[in-house]
């Protein structure tokens, strides 16, 4: 039987009817239309589901809807300002961080999470945190450089 | 060096925005009113037999639309080459793999589908299955396909030079054997498609594919239908490598399912079923004989090599070729004999991943010539230095390197990474290497035997004057090429880079065979330079005839006509621009003529105003079997020095710098360009390191998961030294060729030759776990 919970996307309130076996991931995407949200395995193992739950990254597809109930929950529509790209976003445009863009969400919302705990992190607290969401195209390089650019901590 | 606005910068990716924003849309993104929901049956058992399918109960349950099987499907053979066509959309009398797919579903949800595929029921009788080359190919072994009854599917048997004449005038021969493992794609978007066909028999496919062009003839092929009755468009897609690069049965049954039933059906791999489905890198067994002279100098090369095939061809026949065809270069080797085997084993079908077919080879024959060197007591660089091929120079198999900055690559990547100071000389546990490697820019033929241009290309202005669309069928899947055609086009053009819109991926767009032997920047890019010259050459002869100036007076840059010969009065062109923009805010102003207001004068004149580019290969090298199969327009080039720490009481392996210098003749995007070298280098240690797809006994994958098989993450990767070497290709569109593969070739042998500067042993088999390089410490200590 379905159970109504309340979810907190993006500062928008939602009451919505979920089976108690649906994963966060496909409620966002399937209930919410908020596809942005990508699913590289549903297992937990990619990353590519990221979105902050109550300031945690956590893998939206190894979180049962059901669980979020009450919670607020950042996706990566959540992330830019209007049309004024966050600044992990403007870092990962100006350093190459992006090739196919699957892990792309997951990746910025991991490494918003990071610089909001960490302003000032060090390259190896940077992959560390990254080390979740894995990506197949840029050999982390670029990203690494753009996340540690986002917030001009970046020792030149 | 001429100058450029556009291109050899560091322009921002076109599709960087919607990907950082979560706006752009893949496959799965999609969905249509109506739509339904498909699933796969796949065998359980690795060789079967089919008696009998029974889809009663599947087809009762609520939700269910349609269920077909090989009985209500075509039984039109695919596949990747046509001479090896040997596919059908779902087995007929036997499952060949565990995953080969047996029945589809279509349902209103996703949910009904998978519960109405455990509902069919299948007797099978379970035939002897052969998970490796030797059992395969036993006596008398029982055919995996019929057409084949030892198991052989392709041959392949090549000699340039006199090799056996050769090895008798060289000072130092010797052989050495090397195999890798099964790797998969790991691209993180698993394949998912829909299917759309309409009451006017009009069928449209959304897909993630590498090449709509292949995915279009495919369909239409083996569901009968008129190729102008199926569109292929290809959404954004997160990464392919060359497994996404053939028509698929998830392609073919979501488009069987969709004509049943008169709804878009969409269907998307699960993680697993990538896995399964696979056509990614094959195994390989090389066993090379190398022969020399003292001095150093290379004479004759001997490669056999077996193929672990998998249960279908896919890719295979161009593999087999490319295991053989991409040695002997960089290196002046003027005889080479190749016999190559590619082995059908019940197991996923093997097909094309980045480096196709050369990179096992690479690595095998890359850590040869470290022995060798070492045997002759020269320094690993000074010897490939000795042998090195340069612009001009072609091979004994007929390669013409009409550009090749393999002497600077390697140069860059010794001045750069300290190599004199560090080789041999860093302390235990601690070690260097380095490696070559090249790779083609783009296949000289079609897949298929056809006379086709390879690209096309349309520019279309609008009325205004004010933006450029450009229409191409090329494939962005995330190496950028979206990004590069749009530089082309706008440089070609003398506009600005945000005045280029560009549309890709659509069948209706035009020809181009996709994104697959890093083809795109050299073929899809010449259509586009070819295709934004023509406009502008229509632009130019309009705005000439308005002010009676000769065309070769006039040019176009960053937006605005040049007058070569000084100032023109073109009052008469504005004030008639604004007059016709009436309302508008934004009118063009100040002291030079815009490209819109230009643009306009063309419009007026024509009504239509469209470039259009195509491009073929010209005449290419090789008259031999084979000759199409490596043959290319242009051959990108890579050096790479990697440094590791070896753990002498574990074997554990860390790669903690890695230095590469990438020959892409010219680089469109310098970003980009870095991008696919340390993305590459990323694939290759993995396969170097830990990636193999493993199965049990009865043929079913073991770690079909990333969990299990693990790609490298960011603590993995060390930074990249990234060096672009560009040597103004003259088959290339601006000069520039490939960069997508070249750099993945040294990885694996630089990373071996680096393990073994630090700990003395040598590794042929790979990955290279710590348990392999534990059991060679202990019988180096042994000896």
């Amino acid at each position: 039987m379905k159970k109504l919970i309340t979810l907190f996307v993006n500062n928008n309130k939602y009451e919505i009817a979920v089976a108690p076996n649906k994963t966060l991931t496909q409620v966002l995407r399937e209930d919410l239309n908020l596809l942005g949200t990508k699913e590289g395995c549903g297992l937990g193992d990619c990353g590519a589901c990221t979105v902050i739950l109550d300031g945690r990254p956590v893998n939206s597809c190894l979180v049962l809807a059901v669980q979020a109930d009450g919670s607020g929950i950042t996706t990566i529509e959540g992330v830019a300002e209007g049309q004024k790209l966050h600044p992990v976003q403007q870092a990962f445009v100006d350093h190459g961080a992006v090739q196919c863009g699957f892990c792309t969400p997951g990746m910025v919302l991991s490494a918003k999470s990071l610089l909001e705990k960490n302003p000032h992190p060090t390259e190896f607290e940077v992959r560390e945190a990254l080390s979740g969401n894995l990506c197949r195209c840029t050999g982390y390089q670029k990203i690494v450089e753009a996340v540690e650019a986002a917030y001009g901590t970046k020792k030149e | 060096m001429k100058e450029y606005s556009i291109i050899n910068t560091r322009l921002p990716r076109v599709d960087a925005h919607a990907k950082v924003t979560g706006d752009a849309r893949y496959t799965d993104d999609l969905s249509m009113p109506n739509m339904l929901y498909g699933a796969l049956l796949q065998s359980p058992l690795a060789h079967a037999k089919i008696l009998n399918i029974d889809v009663s109960a599947a087809k009762k349950l609520a939700g269910v639309k349609e269920v077909v099987t090989s009985s209500e499907a075509s039984h039109v053979k695919f596949g990747v080459s046509p001479a090896r066509y040997d596919e059908t959309i779902f087995c007929g009398d036997k499952a060949r793999y565990a995953g080969d797919e047996i029945a589809a579903v279509a349902a209103v949800d996703y949910e009904t589908a998978i519960e109405a595929v455990s509902l069919i029921k299948v007797d099978y009788e379970e035939l002897p299955c052969y998970l490796n080359i030797s059992d395969a190919t036993a006596e008398g072994v029982m055919p995996i396909h019929a057409d084949y009854p030892d198991n052989i599917g392709a041959e392949v048997h090549q000699e340039f030079g006199n090799v056996e004449e050769a090895f008798k005038t060289c000072d130092y021969i010797r052989t050495d054997k090397f195999v890798n493992k099964k790797q998969d794609g790991a691209f993180l978007e698993p394949q998912s498609c829909v299917a759309a066909y309409d009451l006017n028999g009009n069928l449209t496919l959304y897909t993630s594919t590498q090449s709509p062009h292949y995915v279009q003839r495919t369909i239409a092929m083996v569901l009968g239908l008129p190729i102008g009755k199926v569109r292929v468009i290809k959404p954004y897609v997160g990464g392919g490598f060359g497994p996404k690069a053939a028509a698929s049965t998830l392609e073919l049954a979501a488009c069987l399912l969709s004509i049943k039933t008169g709804r878009p059906v969409k269907m998307t791999f699960t993680r697993e079923q990538v896995f399964l489905h696979s056509r990614a890198r094959h195994q390989f067994f090389h066993e090379l004989t190398t022969g020399v002279k003292k001095d150093g100098t290379l004479v004759a090369l001997k490669n056999t090599c077996y193929l672990d095939g998998g249960a279908y061809s896919s890719f295979g026949i161009a593999t087999i070729y490319y295991a053989g065809s991409l040695l002997g270069a960089p290196y002046k080797l003027p005889n080479m004999k190749y016999d190559g085997y590619r082995v059908y084993t019940n197991k996923p079908a093997n097909g094309a991943q980045r480096g196709h077919g050369g990179v096992a080879a690479r690595a095998a024959w890359e850590q040869q010539l470290d022995i060798i060197s070492e045997e002759l007591g020269m320094d690993p660089i000074d010897f490939r230095l000795k042998n090195i091929m340069q612009r001009g120079d072609v091979t004994c198999n007929d390669f013409n390197m009409s550009s090749l900055g393999m002497k600077e690559c390697l140069e860059a990547v010794k001045n750069n990474s300290g190599w004199a100071k560090k080789k041999s000389k860093l302390p235990k546990g601690k070690g260097i290497g380095v490696a070559c490697g090249f790779f083609v820019s783009g296949a000289g033929f079609p897949i298929y035997r056809s006379e086709t241009f390879h690209a096309t290309a349309m520019v279309k202005v609008s009325e205004d004057g004010g933006t450029v669309s450009l229409y191409t069928a090329s494939a962005e899947i995330g190496q950028g090429s979206d990004t590069i055609l749009t530089q082309i086009a706008a440089e070609a053009l003398g506009v600005r880079y945000e005045d280029v819109r560009i549309s890709s991926g659509d069948t209706d767009f035009g020809i181009d065979l996709g994104a697959y032997s890093s083809r795109q920047t050299l073929m899809s890019g010449h259509a586009v330079k070819q295709a934004a010259e023509n406009v502008k050459q229509q632009i130019l002869g309009a705005l000439s005839g308005k002010l009676k100036i000769p065309l070769h007076d006039m040019d176009i840059k960053g937006g605005i006509i040049i007058f070569k010969k000084g100032k023109i009065d073109f009052s008469d062109i504005r004030s008639n621009y604004i007059k016709e923009h009436r309302g508008w805010t934004n009118h063009p102003a100040g002291e030079h003529l815009t490209f819109a207001e230009a643009a306009r004068i063309a419009y007026l004149e024509k009504g239509v105003l469209v470039g259009t580019g195509a491009y073929k290969p010209g005449e290419l090298g090789g008259k031999y079997k084979g000759a199409a199969v490596g043959t290319s327009p242009a051959y990108g080039c890579s050096a790479q020095v990697v440094e590791v720490t070896v753990d002498m009481e574990t074997g554990h392996v860390t790669v903690d710098s890695m230095t590469d210098a990438h020959d892409c003749g010219f680089a469109i995007n310098r970003t980009n360009v870095e991008g696919q070298m340390q993305g590459s280098l990323s694939m290759g240690l993995g396969e170097a390191l830990f990636e193999e797809v493993k199965f049990d006994n009865r043929g079913r994958v073991i770690n079909p998961t990333f969990g299990e098989y693990r790609i490298p993450t960011s603590l993995d990767m060390p930074n990249v030294n990234t060096i672009i070497i560009e040597s103004d290709e003259p088959n290339g569109p601006f000069g520039a060729k490939e960069v997508g593969e070249g750099a993945i070739m040294p990885t694996i042998p630089a990373i071996l030759n680096a393990i073994y500067d630090a700990a003395g042993v040598r590794i042929s088999e790979l990955p290279v776990t710590s348990e392999r390089v534990f059991t060679a410490l202990k019988e180096k200590k042994k000896k």
